[in-house]
């Protein structure tokens, strides 16, 4: 099938199936369940994905037609944004073919949920130097730890894991990455509550999870090379759906504030200007980004140069918007109250503003890396966490 | 819309870029305008008659390619009248003349735009009178293209040979030491009349010719820097290693990015989106003139004070970005007109 056969085709099996509207609801998991059955078994989950292990085995190219017609709908794929972005890839790449065999095709199919669980109160921007323990006994591992800002861990059937084996050496050196089942008598997940008053990840606690040897993921101790892969995955995933669309809904946006605001007050109308300029500005940047993605040049860390701009434009645009409203944004239930209280997340989730411009700086500009202190220090004689 | 350089342009970006960084490195920048590079540019890479229709001897191209060319003249801050020539080239494509477009194709003519800000030369058919506070390379060009108002009252566009009699010229002393100004004074100075003044994009071809000119300006400060930060040591360490510094230059980045995103745009709506050119020239000045500027001066603080000599290039950039931002007016004008475009 050619290209443009198999982007109308694609349009097609959308329209038909593509869900119009998402009523709320209690069984919105198992609705989500359904469709992705659906998508798996028509041909278009996994679509670059290896034949071998379940994938459909196409191209970049089959990926993006099918993500440009799919830009029409909201299609109900959230809970598995994780395993499709990050920890499938991750299995794919590194995994062993039994890990494969029994995993990637669940995943793809949307019957199983899979989380990520790296980050935790003391390793968040720095995660390597995290403490949940991995400890050998026999044939399994036994895990004792906590993992904090973990997405849909509450649906999660699998979560990949990364965990401590070796105190002895540098951090770096001395982790292992595994798949531990959630539904084990040891994992608790409580929902976290942001402070948008919102429940969109959990902390998870491990007290003595037993995890069997085949369900380690790449050799004991390498688990950084394996972390940085899902990382890697993680940044595609991120900074693919960087700016794309409902901007317009937004209620801080130029649209919305141009409709509740006095803009023959020419202060008004310069503070709109420049929020259009900035907009505008970061739109473009994504835009071009995307078309040099199809035109075979890979974006990178560029790519986390826009999630920085769109952090910064996300509290700019808040804070600008509440001063422009006034007294009746500072009552918790106003639409920009909330545009407020939500802002800061972008600046955090997938890595702060900070760690996005190192990245910036260290790989589009190339300069010269910070000395590292703990490079050479055993893990068990470094400074982690907070320390008092 | 297209953001991304076709393979045409890019080999048009990558000869133009060796060419200039031979022919007119950056410590040339300070000597001024030199006529043989000029040949040259004209001759060999055929850059002046780049807009001009091919019935008057040019290559027919469009806001695209010539930004291309801009960008780079920008970057090695190239003194003389090419950006002034560009500027004339845009307005004669309105009221087009045959002499001129030709003289500017074939590298005879160096033209400049008046950009008045009072009240317009007065023109009676063929003679002007009238003064021009500031005109961009006005000592170099060779013609000046104008608007004036008619005997009838009307705005009319005039071409003046700025060596005819009645034409006074006097060389400002610029803030931008690599590209001059001049006052002109025209004292029933012979004209020839081009046409009427028609409101059909000129002054928004402008604005989107000078911010290519700007990104290049900006590209090659934050290059500058940014080769300085991975070679200068401080307590130990590499300046480029500090967050301090490293930040910085990440977010001088991201205003490159963007800046080279609204110049892609706003060049593709000149040559193939009209509707959307009027927004995109007025988005164009109001974020890459501040952007460039912005860079500029960044670039040269991080420096120190070896960048506040006289003898280091920084400043140079520093005040081609001040006089850039300022050169079509107050930038408050492309912020007003976004405004007014977008029925604020």
């Amino acid at each position: 099938m050619n290209l443009a056969d198999y982007r109308r085709a694609a349009r097609a099996w959308l329209e038909e199936n593509a869900p119009h509207d998402d009523p709320p609801g209690t069984d919105a998991i198992s609705r989500a369940k359904e469709f992705m059955a659906k998508l798996y078994d028509a041909g278009y989950s996994g679509i670059t994905w290896p034949a071998q292990w379940g994938g459909q085995g196409l191209t970049q190219a089959e990926e993006r037609a099918f993500a440009a017609e799919a830009r029409d709908y909201t299609l109900p794929t959230y809970v598995f944004s994780i395993g499709l972005g990050m920890t499938g890839p991750t299995l794919v790449d590194r995994g062993t073919d039994a890990q494969r065999e029994r995993f990637v095709r669940p995943l793809l199919r949307g019957e199983e949920i899979w989380c990520q669980l790296f980050s935790e109160p003391g390793a968040g921007s720095d995660v390597a130097s995290l403490q949940t323990k991995a400890e050998r006994d026999g044939d399994h591992w036994v895990i004792n730890g906590q993992k904090v800002w973990t997405s849909v861990a509450h649906h999660a059937d699998w979560g990949l894991l990364l965990a401590r084996t070796d105190v002895e050496v540098p951090k770096h050196k001395g982790l292992t990455m595994f798949v531990v089942d959630m539904h084990h008598p040891g994992v608790t997940v409580r929902p976290l509550k942001d402070m948008s008053g919102r429940s969109n990840f959990n902390e998870i606690y491990f007290d003595n999870v037993i995890i069997p040897d085949e369900h380690r993921v790449g050799e004991v101790n390498d688990g950084w090379s394996v972390a940085v892969t899902t990382l890697l995955h993680e940044r595609l995933s991120i900074s693919a759906g960087v700016g794309m669309g409902g901007s317009k809904d937004h209620p801080a946006s130029v649209e919305a504030l141009r409709r509740v605001l006095d803009t023959s007050d020419p202060l008004v109308r310069d503070q709109l200007v420049e929020l259009h300029i900035r907009s505008r500005a970061l739109a473009l940047f994504n835009q071009r980004l995307s078309q040099e993605t199809k035109a075979g040049i890979f974006p990178g860390a560029r790519g986390s140069g826009a999630k920085l701009l769109l952090a910064e434009l996300t509290l700019f645009q808040a804070d600008l918007a509440t001063q422009l409203v006034g007294p009746e944004t500072a009552l918790a239930d106003h639409p920009l109250a909330q545009a407020l209280s939500m802002a800061p997340g972008m600046a955090l989730g997938g890595g702060t503003n900070e760690i996005m411009r190192n990245i910036v700086g260290d790989r589009v500009l190339g300069l010269p890396p910070e000395p590292r202190v703990d490079k050479n220090v055993p893990f068990k004689d470094l400074k982690v966490g907070t320390q008092a | 819309m297209k953001l991304v350089l076709g393979e045409e342009q890019r080999q048009l970006q990558e000869s133009v870029r060796s060419f200039l960084g031979s022919a007119s490195p950056l410590r040339k920048a300070r000597e001024g305008y030199d006529p043989q590079v000029y040949a040259r540019l004209n001759g060999e890479l055929g850059l002046s008659g780049l807009i001009i229709p091919e019935e008057y001897g040019g290559a027919g191209a469009g806001l695209t390619e010539l930004s291309v060319a801009l960008e780079e003249t920008g970057a090695a801050l190239l003194p003389g009248p090419f950006l002034a020539t560009a500027f004339a080239a845009i307005a004669l494509t309105a009221t087009p003349d045959k002499e001129l477009l030709s003289g500017i194709a074939d590298g005879r003519l160096a033209a400049t735009l008046g950009l008045p800000t009072g009240d317009l030369p007065a023109c009676d058919g063929t003679s002007v009178s009238g003064r021009l506070a500031q005109v961009l390379s006005g000592m170099e060009a060779d013609v000046l293209v104008t608007p004036a108002t008619a005997a009838d009252g009307g705005a009319v566009m005039v071409a003046v040979e700025l060596t005819a009699p009645g034409v006074t010229r006097t060389a400002l002393d610029a803030l931008d030491i690599t590209r001059g100004q001049a006052e002109i004074v025209l004292d029933g100075a012979p004209c020839r009349v081009l046409g009427a003044r028609r409101d059909d994009g000129v002054m928004d071809r402008v604005c989107v010719a000078l911010a290519a000119e700007q990104l290049g300006v900006m590209r090659a400060a934050l290059d500058a820097i940014v080769a300085y930060a991975k070679i200068r040591v401080a307590f130990g360490r590499y300046i480029g290693s500090y967050q301090g510094v490293k930040h910085k230059l990440a977010d001088m980045h991201n205003k490159l990015e963007q800046a080279e995103s609204i110049v892609r745009y706003a060049a593709w709506a000149a040559d193939e989106a009209p509707d959307e050119l009027p927004e995109a020239a007025a988005l164009a000045q109001a974020y890459i003139g501040r952007a460039c500027f912005e860079v500029a001066r960044d670039h040269l603080l991080l420096y120190g004070g070896i960048g506040y000599t006289w003898e280091h290039d920084a400043h140079l950039f520093y005040k081609r970005a001040k006089a850039d931002e300022v050169l079509l007016g107050p930038p408050r004008i492309h912020r007003a007109r976004l405004a007014e475009l977008l029925e604020l």
